[in-house]
């Protein structure tokens, strides 16, 4: 590697589809049923992937000399590849699956120390992206967490990249009530809000080239890792208890849709005051 | 480490935020149970009456910072205060509200102190828990409850090995209580010298465009809600009118926001904003838990669904099964005619 390359990293993940949660999801004993759900790749990792491809478009506009690589890097089972290819079939260079049974049970933490390990493998980075979270945990944790672990500034919650060269980036930020534009040096992690663009298609001849590419798949031992900081064994929260939601059922009235009964429902909802 | 912190966030205004006060009423519960200290720290530069704000709710020590560098909100160096605070005050509990700041912060944090985090709590609790691997039992352990995997389990998480225990809470979920308005505790200034690095100031912010509030969903005594059943943003509209009429805001589901149908800021629930108005109208909403976490405390609760078998129904007052598009006019004529 030479001071010519720029090297953009995207953390992924493919997760199952929580939003199409089918009767058959939850096994009888109160947990989760994996092989029932669709595997999707997690959209706010998608709109990370097309910051990412923006930025490769961006130096490359301007450095024609400089070569830009964009690399996947995901945990999870060796399925989890098909994100990538999915990757490469929309402009990702190459990426890499960390997979290993020692990850297993890995909460946040735990999860943000292997990727920080794999992104350090890969050498020097000038970026990082991420989705601001995942579907299927919602917590919005592990950006931030690798950024932490990689001595890297965080720009969380990216909705537009606003400019690019090989030293600063300069992105704005969707915050609650508002926006920030704001300037890092490289290297700097970004974390892509689903407010972002939706990332580009496929490419058919991309399609034809990468359908079987063959995808790297690294172990624990790859990352050269503290084993105590994987899996269970590195993550400090434990799931104590979980129950299936059981409505407890308040006495509920049952009114029919007609002129009458809604206008009585109407009228005693005045005479209590509630409107 | 007998000691809770809470990360009081700042407003635009220069005010202690909202979320951070309900933090601080269910942080000196916390206390109480356990005999705690509570403690608040404040960053941000010359934030006027902390001391008025803070000591109702039950704090009895704020640590504050004041920099001219930290009139906005920046990572870096909010973290390096907070984690050497956390270093020197070893608290047992860190509670962050679950806003854009606690949320960039909070991971940062414990991340570097390798501690464990559970973000959007709806409920948090004191209780043992026992861990069958090492047989080893645990007291006084932070219970941090939030629905999980999609909303269709309700997780209790602990970290017992770990200090800090931390834990995010969205604005609104706790009750915002005064403890006690003549309740006073002391104030330490902390110095930025000692606190922060030249070279934590490393992002540059070159615009910010914060917007007052528009909708004030959490405020507002009656919200007509609408789900994916409303079908599209055009039926939307009715749900506004019958807002008006009322005297209500309109609020929505995720799934409803995410299919476009109406504005983001109406989104109630886990990942939204949580409501406790005294009537909830939910509108071809089926009730997935993330939805109802953000509106069950309301008083009371009408569903309006073609499904009688709706979750929601469980939970609500009345029921009237039917369309939404056919019921809201009649309950638009009806209270016409009935104001009269």
């Amino acid at each position: 590697m030479n001071n010519k390359d720029f090297r953009i990293v995207v953390l992924a993940k493919q997760v199952p589809d929580t939003h199409n949660v089918g009767k058959d999801a939850m096994k009888e004993d109160g947990t989760i049923n994996r092989a029932a759900l669709p595997a999707i790749f997690n959209p706010d990792d998608l709109k990370a992937l097309e910051m990412a491809l923006a930025c490769k478009d961006a130096i490359s506009c301007v450095s024609t000399d400089v070569s830009v690589k964009v690399t996947i890097v995901t945990m999870g089972p060796s399925r989890a590849a098909e994100i990538i290819r999915e990757s490469m079939f929309r402009g990702a260079d190459d990426g890499i699956v960390i997979s290993d049974k020692r990850f297993a049970g890995s909460d946040t933490l735990a999860t943000s120390y292997a990727l920080s390990m794999a992104v350090k493998k890969l050498g020097k980075i000038d970026l990082v992206f991420a989705g601001h979270q995942a579907i299927d945990g919602d917590t919005a944790q592990v950006g931030p967490q690798v950024a932490e672990k990689l001595e890297m500034p965080q720009l969380t919650y990216a909705e537009e990249l606003i400019s690019l060269n090989k030293e600063e980036i300069v992105i704005k930020r969707r915050l609650e009530r508002g926006v920030e534009i704001v300037k890092a040096q490289l290297p700097t992690l970004v974390t892509v809000h689903s407010n972002a663009y939706d990332c580009r298609p496929r490419r058919a001849e991309r399609v034809i080239m990468y359908k079987k590419a063959q995808i790297e798949e690294w172990t624990a031992d790859d990352i050269n890792p503290d084993f105590e900081r994987l899996g269970m064994n590195g993550s400090p929260t434990k799931v104590k208890s979980i129950e299936n939601v059981v409505l407890t059922s308040k006495e509920n009235k049952i009114i029919n849709n007609n002129e009458s009964e809604i206008n009585e429902l109407m009228k005693e909802l005045i005479t209590t005051h509630i409107i | 480490m007998n000691n809770i912190l809470v990360f009081c966030e700042i407003t635009e205004e220069q005010q202690i935020a909202e979320v951070s006060l309900e933090l601080c009423s269910k942080a000196r519960k916390l206390a109480d149970s356990l005999s705690y200290r509570l403690d608040a720290i404040v960053i941000g530069n010359d934030i006027r009456n902390i001391e008025e704000q803070l000591y109702p709710y039950g704090v009895d020590s704020i640590f504050y910072l004041s920099d001219f560098r930290l009139s906005s909100y920046q990572t870096i160096p909010f973290f390096s205060i907070i984690t050497k605070l956390i270093s020197e005050e070893t608290p047992d509990i860190v509670l962050f509200g679950a806003t854009s700041v606690g949320r960039d912060i909070a991971p940062r944090v414990a991340s570097y102190l390798r501690c464990g985090l559970t973000a959007d709590c709806t409920n948090l609790e004191i209780g043992s828990h026992h861990d069958a691997k090492n047989n080893k039992t645990y007291d006084n352990i932070l219970y941090q409850i939030r629905p999980a995997f999609g909303g269709n389990i309700i997780a209790t998480i602990v970290s017992p090995e770990t200090r800090p225990q931390m834990a995010t809470v969205r604005e609104g979920v706790m009750k915002k209580e005064v403890y006690n308005n003549n309740h006073k505790g002391n104030i330490i200034t902390l110095d930025a010298e000692k606190y922060l690095n030249d070279n934590d100031f490393c992002i540059e912010i070159l615009e910010r465009h914060i917007e007052a509030q528009k909708i004030n969903i959490k405020g507002a005594p009656i919200i007509v809600a609408g789900g994916y059943g409303i079908g599209s943003k055009e039926n939307f509209a009715l749900l506004h009118e019958l807002a008006e009429v009322i005297g209500g805001e309109v609020g929505a589901t995720r799934a409803a926001v995410d299919a476009g149908f109406t504005e983001n800021e109406r989104q109630i629930g886990q990942t939204g904003i949580t409501v406790r108005p005294k009537l909830y109208i939910a509108c071809g909403i089926s009730g997935a838990v993330q939805h109802r976490a953000g509106m069950d405390q309301s008083a009371k609760i009408i569903s309006i669904n073609t499904d009688p078998n709706a979750p929601i129904n469980a939970i609500a007052d009345y029921t009237i099964i039917g369309d939404a598009m056919d019921i809201i006019p009649k309950m638009i004529k009806s209270y016409k005619e009935n104001m009269l």
